[in-house]
């Protein structure tokens, strides 16, 4: 029954425990994401873990309070953008490396700031690792929302 | 070493499993325990970033996975193996896991670093200069980020490119569009 995205109360997602669990743990998932990739150049992880950590806060979310709750908070066309945005920065990030430093992808800040081991530091890596994060993070959302949507459209073309 | 083993036994029980089973999801999860045997194995090597990943795309990647299976009709598969097709398949793993051999004999021992075998190795660059040359203290994210950007940049190509085209695909409005037409 709580697959169907009902249950017997006639309320949309999981029961009342697994909605209050998941919004606590929301926070957490998303905080620890966000450490996974800023911190990404300093200890294990980076962009593309973190981008994952990200998308499966909203997908908790999307399992517990259902579709429509998602929709409402990270609008499908917002998170395209995003994830257009975090290509963008991508590319950017490698241009700039062009006009500054000469090489395509050169990294031209590594001597301007912080020392090695501080979180300011290794140049254009940290501004990479969020520019992946917010790209994988976002893609991921999108996928499973697609997913998600075509799968309701598929059952509801079977009802009718 | 013998935890390897273990884990590759485990791995290579579930995987059979995953194929021959008749239900759907218990192949899915059979699929995931494939995947959390390959983490641990990661993070034994200590190789804690590919854990990482490894770990959380394929929690991502299960949940994909049940969601899609959970509802669909059709969990059962039956059906007969053609013969010529068996033998064709049996011949063709035969030669993968000949060639396989010769390829394995080259590489360095399991656990081993590649250049205790190869010491002119690019890797071995990236270890001594890394800190210097980028002032990332995770050599692993100066190598994907500064030294093989390339690399990076083309995965996050082809991430991009696809997830467009999934999303076109997939969209709603086209289906709105062509039940319209249809009335």
């Amino acid at each position: 029954m709580i697959q169907k995205g009902k249950n017997s109360n006639g309320v949309k997602g999981m029961t009342i425990i697994v909605k209050t669990i998941a919004s606590w743990v929301k926070v957490l998932i998303f905080l620890f994401g966000i450490y996974i990739i800023i911190f990404g150049h300093l200890t294990p992880g980076g962009g593309f873990a973190g981008g994952v950590i990200l998308a499966s806060s909203y997908v908790l979310l999307m399992l517990a309070f259902g579709r429509e709750f998602v929709e409402k908070n990270l609008p499908l066309p917002l998170a395209s953008k995003l994830d257009c945005l975090g290509a963008f920065l991508f590319a950017m990030i490698a241009v700039l490396g062009f006009v500054f430093g000469g090489t395509f992808f050169v990294n031209f800040l590594v001597e301007k700031y912080g020392q090695p081991l501080e979180l300011l530091s290794a140049g254009t890596i940290p501004l990479s690792n969020i520019a992946i994060g917010l790209k994988v993070g976002a893609s991921l959302f999108l996928v499973i929302l697609t997913l998600s949507i075509f799968r309701s459209d598929v059952s509801s073309n079977k009802k009718g | 070493m013998s935890e390897f083993y273990i884990l590759l036994l485990f791995i290579i029980i579930a995987a059979v499993v995953a194929v021959e089973t008749k239900n759907l999801l218990s192949s899915v999860i059979c699929v995931g325990a494939i995947g959390f045997g390959g983490s641990l194995m990661f993070l034994f090597l200590r190789a804690p970033d590919i854990a990482i990943t490894q770990i959380v795309v394929e929690v991502l990647g299960l949940i994909i996975l049940i969601r899609a299976t959970i509802s669909r009709d059709r969990t059962f598969i039956t059906g007969d193996r053609e013969f010529f097709g068996m033998v064709v398949s049996i011949v063709v793993i035969f030669v993968i896991f000949l060639a396989g051999i010769k390829v394995f004999e080259t590489l360095p021992d399991f656990g081993t670093a590649i250049f205790s075998k190869v010491p002119e190795a690019a890797s071995q660059t990236y270890i001594s200069e890394g800190l210097a040359k980028t002032g990332a203290a995770n050599i692993v994210t100066s190598v994907i980020l500064d030294f093989r950007a390339y690399d990076t940049l083309g995965e996050a190509t082809v991430l991009f490119t696809s997830i467009i085209g999934a999303t076109v695909i997939l969209r709603r409005k086209p289906k709105k569009l062509l039940e319209e037409m249809d009335q």
